[in-house]
């Protein structure tokens, strides 16, 4: 596949290198920091957490320039319905869910079904550092600097069938420490087409801010698929399987008239609760314009060629 | 003090303490706002805040007169129109933020969101519907009205009351148990009011009387005791 590389960037828009570079450092030690004062809340020794760092990362392709969001509210301010449904839930409530063991099950129409152990698929392929805007169906936004790989090495180490045409994925549902109303049909599930689980925007995802994912945010892996809205991104994973039929996915579900198996960012089609044509990012205080499949349209946009997006969003 | 019949003095003294408490949560919103404190999305902290206190106060003005009947404490009546004023005052608060802090002023937007979204259409006529009672939440409009359409005016704090719980439940994502609760206790101050009155119209059709014609099976007006 014919990889195109972003845009060139207006000089309007490029901050000068040392003024980057000094924004970076002060964001890493701000999120150390924090890391670190989380680590000992939790009784842990931080040098337990330095052990299992992710060690040396590469800058990935196709990160955005635009400035993170703080550590703080990317581990404060998110929706993992397993731990409650208000924002500030997950980051009170996820810490109870145990990390080890952890395996994933990759099995359906694949070659070499096999089960990884977290260790081994963090080592499967380089660890990059990806700087990605994350658009939620709520209508906020923030910036995430993940720390993974692409999806596709996974995927190409099964080796899939020619039947297999879509990826289901599984969240890890543990009913003792987790919601037991049925919010949504638990475990979580969520689905891509191949084609797009393979696109290599499409990230493996380990770790954000240079550290190991916290539980809230999807520990110790998740998907992150910058165009589509964030609930289309699974957390805590632990099953896939390459099936040759549209799998069923949670929120398609619970209200298929509300979200679309493809739940691209898509400014002209609008919730019935949200109009998507606008976006808060979290931390500014006036709204922005949402971008074509949030402003990858370039990477994406051929995926979806022929498709009519308002009956397929 | 006798809780029953309290001095005019003591009456002041009551407003006044149930005025300052039903002011914290504002005080408490307000400093957490200047302070950073309402998370990473302050905006929609502050639009869930006013929308749920816009609801706690209608239904706490609802459940004046259950209590009053249930405890024979009639001056809990003098509180109610306050109480009402403030569930108006977080309505407003509710308005305010959401079209000014969140959607700024964007006239286009608004008119999107009036149009197409049921939830919004419904809170904003829950909100044009309170205009009137608040204005008329005085002795002066009390005596230009007379008591009893006074009276008939301000009955439709139950569609108020309706239309901001439907308002809720239909705004959340997935997870009912929150409206819920409201729809309960709503339902609760309803029903209490229906049951009450369907004792007295049978009492009344039992005592018969003039202008109670002994006609089973059929609605008859009733005279409120």
């Amino acid at each position: 596949m014919l990889i195109k590389c972003p845009a060139d960037i207006p000089p309007s828009e490029i901050t000068p290198r040392e003024q980057f570079e000094r924004r970076r450092e002060f964001l890493r030690h701000a999120g150390l920091g924090v890391a670190a004062a989380t680590a000992l809340w939790h009784g842990l020794l931080p040098e337990a957490r330095a052990a299992s760092a992710l060690g040396p990362l590469i800058a990935g392709p196709y990160r955005t320039d635009e400035t993170p969001t703080p550590f703080e509210a990317v581990t404060r301010y998110n929706n993992f319905y397993e731990f409650g449904t208000d924002k500030e839930d997950p980051a009170k409530n996820a810490v109870r869910m145990a990390l080890e063991p952890w395996t994933v099950r990759v099995e359906g129409l694949v070659n070499k079904p096999q089960t990884f152990d977290i260790d081994t698929l963090r080592k499967l392929a380089p660890l990059e550092e990806r700087i990605y805007r994350l658009r939620c169906v709520e209508a906020w936004s923030m910036v995430v600097p993940w720390v993974g790989y692409p999806l596709a090495a996974l995927l190409r180490a099964v080796e899939p069938l020619g039947s297999a045409k879509y990826v289901a994925f599984v969240t890890h549902y543990d009913p003792q420490i987790m919601l037991r109303r049925p919010v949504l049909d638990w475990p979580y599930t969520e689905g891509l087409r191949l084609d797009e689980a393979l696109h290599p925007l499409t990230l493996l995802t380990f770790g954000l801010y240079g550290e190991l994912l916290p539980a809230q945010n999807g520990a110790p892996l998740r998907i992150v698929v910058p165009w589509k809205y964030g609930f289309k991104s699974i957390k805590s994973l632990v099953a896939i399987r390459l099936t040759e039929r549209q799998p069923a996915t949670a929120w398609n579900t619970a209200a298929p008239h509300e979200y679309g198996f493809y739940a691209n960012v898509n400014p002209e089609v609008s919730h019935p609760r949200w109009s998507q044509a606008t976006e808060r990012r979290i931390g500014e205080l006036r709204r922005r314009p949402t971008l074509m499949f949030n402003g990858y349209a370039e990477q994406v946009a051929q995926l979806y060629q022929g498709m009519d997006l308002k009956t397929n969003f | 003090m006798n809780l029953r019949i309290p001095t005019a003095r003591q009456i002041a003294f009551i407003k006044m303490a149930v005025f300052l408490l039903c002011s914290i949560p504002a005080a408490h919103l307000a400093a957490g706002w200047f302070s950073g404190t309402l998370g990473a999305n302050p905006i929609q902290a502050l639009q869930h805040a006013t929308g749920e206190w816009t609801l706690r106060m209608l239904l706490i003005t609802l459940a004046v007169t259950p209590l009053r009947r249930l405890t024979g404490i009639h001056w809990l009546l003098r509180l109610r129109r306050m109480l009402g004023l403030f569930a108006f005052a977080w309505a407003c608060a509710h308005l305010a933020n959401w079209l000014w802090l969140d959607l700024w002023l964007d006239w286009t937007l608004i008119a999107h969101d009036i149009l197409e979204r049921p939830y919004v259409t419904v809170g904003l006529a829950a909100f044009v519907l309170m205009v009137p009672l608040a204005a008329t939440s005085n002795a002066f409009a009390i005596g230009r009205l007379g008591g009893r359409r006074w009276q008939a005016l301000h009955r439709s704090v139950y569609a108020i009351a309706v239309l901001g719980v439907v308002h809720f439940w239909w705004l959340v994502k997935a997870d009912v148990l929150e409206p819920l609760l409201y729809a309960l206790a709503l339902a609760a101050l309803l029903g209490v009011r229906g049951w009450w009155r369907e004792l007295e119209r049978r009492r009344q059709l039992a005592a018969g009387g003039p202008g109670c014609p002994q006609i089973k099976n059929k609605v008859i007006r009733i005279v409120p005791r």
